[in-house]
């Protein structure tokens, strides 16, 4: 399964969060792996990443998990996934078996093979996007796994900037933690929304029409917290800008504000 | 010292309330950071030292009892006294024993967070012995009765008027809001203490296991008169500094200057070498170093090793958010941010340190500015584990998670169940595309909406898109 007719074949880690928020998101970074050249299939068996039961100190859970979505994967030349969060996760899979048990060897191989899409697209396939257009002003958030873990920073913006009509706003403080934290937003909610509050206050503050981001936990937090506050700021991930579909509504909202061309 | 850690949620709501708190912390939040960031340009091969500060602490965790041996021979080499002390008990009664042989009334105290951590002045106090923090910060905060919410800046938790109120009540001067007025005020009133003093207490950056010397570095010289003018020094530190050679001590000293306060270097960096020698101008008579361990060992041997490496910088709570937000009081304990949210557990005991750990997002900022790069969010992660092994979770999470992960194990079912997640957040959202109140994620919606799905799970329609491959792509995803 390893390469089809020479294309790289990628097995697609939709993510939770994707699959039931927005699917929009799985669509368009099948699209943008499809316009790099590659296959993508989507593989049945996979679930979660495992992330909620390895941050609460549930290893054991996490190991079931991983060694399913090890299974799920395996013989992918590439496993990505739209975002930065979930790719860190499987990462850390190695952490989760000691030296002598062969998952652990599995597990160094999948890390080697999981890729955030933005960093696949220019670390790895180093591609130019098709044509595009998104007459908007953003402001990207850099979502603290991608960053941190993952290295992510440029990837977004080089893409970006190949996309007609945008222009990048950036805001203060864009690599500090939104609060979002996976659980931490429902377990410590008071210092989640302090920390939500200093976000959307800088995002504003940018003056861009569109918020982008890569980790759709993160942008459900942004996105959430400006549309109580009031503000008539779009959120979106950025595939859906890189991909040119930017029909369908940002989140949250019922209708589309900024049409591509 | 009352220990409120397992108060935190309760301490940061009220922490987040707070108006001067807040407005104090707002100086953190853009002070720090940024000369941090200001002296890390100008020293193009600061990571290059953050890798071999990191390396070297590893060699001296690994052979550390041969350093404090070595340490301790030359201590007593050149007439000093050092002392081993397994816990914070058997520290506190050392120190008040040496006080009691020299018959101390009054002991002067350079700024100390291992003090803080034995609990220190209060056992003084208890036993007859007065102890005067000669710290600014930590002067302001013994006249409040308050303990440190800083590592490196005690009192930053406040504004310039607290400290013109406390000052007023407490010297019987006029009222003043003029920083440098306060500052003299406080140098007069300290003067005649650092005279008076029987004893001087410091602690110790670090000790140089060639020369047998302990340093201390301060940005207001308070630390000389505390460890120079009285007959008796006695340095109160922890195993867990001492360093080979003076050479590897500078390495130190430059990470620690620019991570902490963004200074090239600290304004005081003293040396003590025993006590007073012949033909020496000044200097202690008597020259003793009390070194504490508590639940240090036991770290050599645990998951919780590299947290040994931690030089007390304190630029992990400088750049954490949570820290930024309620503060180090919230922490209800010593040590507070990442760092504390590590070693707190292992000092107090996981059961009432458990929420320390948690208040945290794993954003990893912390970690990406450590001088010697303790990966504090996997270490935070050790004690979620603990925690989950021994059943401290919440039983709710517990639940929650193990109601889940049966799910998760099982992707036929997983499907099913995002599919009825997905049409149940899209009904309740009544088609304005975000929920204002959901019953089982309150702790969400009390403070923002909650986007609803935009359309169908992706995996439903990605598996009606396999089974009509003709139909244009639009019509599944719209």
């Amino acid at each position: 399964m390893n390469t089809y007719k020479n294309q790289p074949v990628v097995g697609l880690f939709i993510t939770c969060l994707a699959d039931l928020y927005r699917p929009e998101v799985g669509f368009a970074t099948i699209q943008l792996l499809e316009d790099a050249g590659c296959k993508v299939e989507v593989p049945s068996q996979q679930t979660c990443c495992g992330q909620p039961a390895f941050n609460t100190g549930d290893f054991k859970q996490s190991a079931a998990i991983a060694r399913q979505t090890i299974e799920a994967f395996d013989g992918y030349q590439y496993v990505v996934a739209p975002s930065g969060s979930c790719i860190s996760m499987l990462h850390h899979y190695p952490e989760l078996f000691d030296e002598k048990d062969p998952w652990k060897k599995r597990a160094e191989d999948l890390k080697a093979r999981a890729f955030e899409i933005t960093s696949f697209l220019v670390d790895v396939l180093q591609h130019s996007l098709s044509p595009s257009t998104f007459n908007s002003s953003i402001t990207y958030h850099d979502s603290c796994s991608g960053l941190r873990e993952l290295g992510i920073k440029d990837q977004p913006r080089q893409l970006l900037t190949q996309v007609e009509g945008v222009e990048i706003k950036e805001m203060q403080e864009s690599e500090t933690c939104c609060g979002f934290g996976g659980t931490f937003c429902v377990k410590y909610p008071d210092i989640s929304n302090r920390m939500v509050g200093n976000k959307t206050h800088n995002i504003v503050d940018a003056g861009a029409t569109t918020l982008l981001g890569g980790d759709l936990g993160c942008l459900l937090n942004m996105a959430g917290k400006l549309q109580r506050e009031g503000h008539d700021v779009d959120v979106r991930h950025v595939v859906e800008v890189l991909a040119g579909m930017t029909d369908q509504p940002a989140l949250g909202e019922t209708k589309s504000t900024v049409k591509a061309g | 010292m009352n220990i409120t850690s397992p108060d935190f949620k309760e301490n940061a709501r009220i922490a987040l309330k707070d108006v001067g708190l807040q407005k104090a912390l707002g100086n953190v939040k853009t002070g720090f950071p940024h000369k941090r960031a200001t002296a890390m340009e100008r020293l193009p091969e600061f990571d290059q030292l953050r890798d071999e500060a990191r390396d070297l602490k590893n060699h001296i965790i690994e052979h550390l009892d041969l350093y404090l041996e070595a340490f301790e021979a030359k201590v007593l080499e050149n007439g000093g006294h050092v002392h081993w002390c397994r816990t914070s008990e058997e520290a506190q009664k050392t120190i008040l024993k040496i006080c009691q042989e020299k018959n101390a009334k009054t002991v002067t105290k350079g700024k100390s967070m291992v003090t803080e951590e034995i609990n220190l002045n209060e056992y003084l106090e208890a036993n007859g012995v007065t102890p005067v923090e000669t710290d600014l910060g930590e002067y302001i905060l013994q006249l409040r009765g308050e303990h440190p919410s800083h590592i490196i800046a005690p009192a930053i938790h406040l504004n310039l008027e607290d400290v013109s109120e406390t000052f007023h009540s407490h010297h019987h001067k006029p009222k003043s809001m003029d920083p440098a007025v306060l500052m003299q005020e406080a140098r007069e009133e300290l003067r005649n203490k650092f005279v008076a003093a029987d004893v001087g207490i410091t602690g110790a950056n670090f000790l140089v296991a060639e020369t047998g010397s302990s340093i201390i570095v301060t940005n207001e010289g308070n630390g000389d008169l505390t460890q120079i003018l009285p007959k008796t020094h006695i340095v109160v530190t922890s195993i867990e500094k001492v360093v080979p050679t003076l050479e590897d001590m500078t390495l130190f000293l430059r990470l620690l200057a620019r991570s902490a306060t963004g200074q090239e270097f600290t304004v005081y960096n003293t040396l003590s070498t025993g006590p007073r020698q012949e033909g020496d101008q000044d200097g202690p008579e008597d020259y003793h170093v009390v070194l504490v361990d508590n639940g240090r060992s036991e770290m050599i041997a645990s998951e919780l090793r590299e947290m040994l490496r931690c030089i007390r910088c304190a630029a992990c709570m400088n750049h954490c958010p949570v820290y930024g937000a309620v503060g180090g009081h919230s922490y209800g304990w010593v040590y507070p941010g990442p760092m504390g949210s590590v070693l707190t557990p292992q000092m107090i005991g996981i059961e009432k340190g458990a929420l320390l750990p948690n208040a945290s997002t794993f954003c990893g900022k912390c970690e990406s500015v450590c001088p010697v790069r303790i990966p504090l969010p996997k270490l935070m992660r050790y004690w979620r584990r603990n925690e989950f092994e021994k059943h401290l979770t919440p039983k709710t999470s517990r639940w929650g998670l193990g109601i889940w992960g049966f799910f998760a194990k099982r992707p036929a079912l997983y499907r099913q169940l995002s599919k009825l997640s997905n049409a149940t957040l899209r009904a309740l959202s009544r088609k304005q595309a975000r929920i204002s109140k959901l019953p089982l994620a309150r702790g969400w919606t009390e403070h923002r909406d909650m986007p609803a799905p935009s359309g169908k799970t992706f995996m439903q329609l990605w598996a009606d898109k396999q089974q009509g491959q003709n139909k244009p792509q639009s019509e599944h995803y719209s």
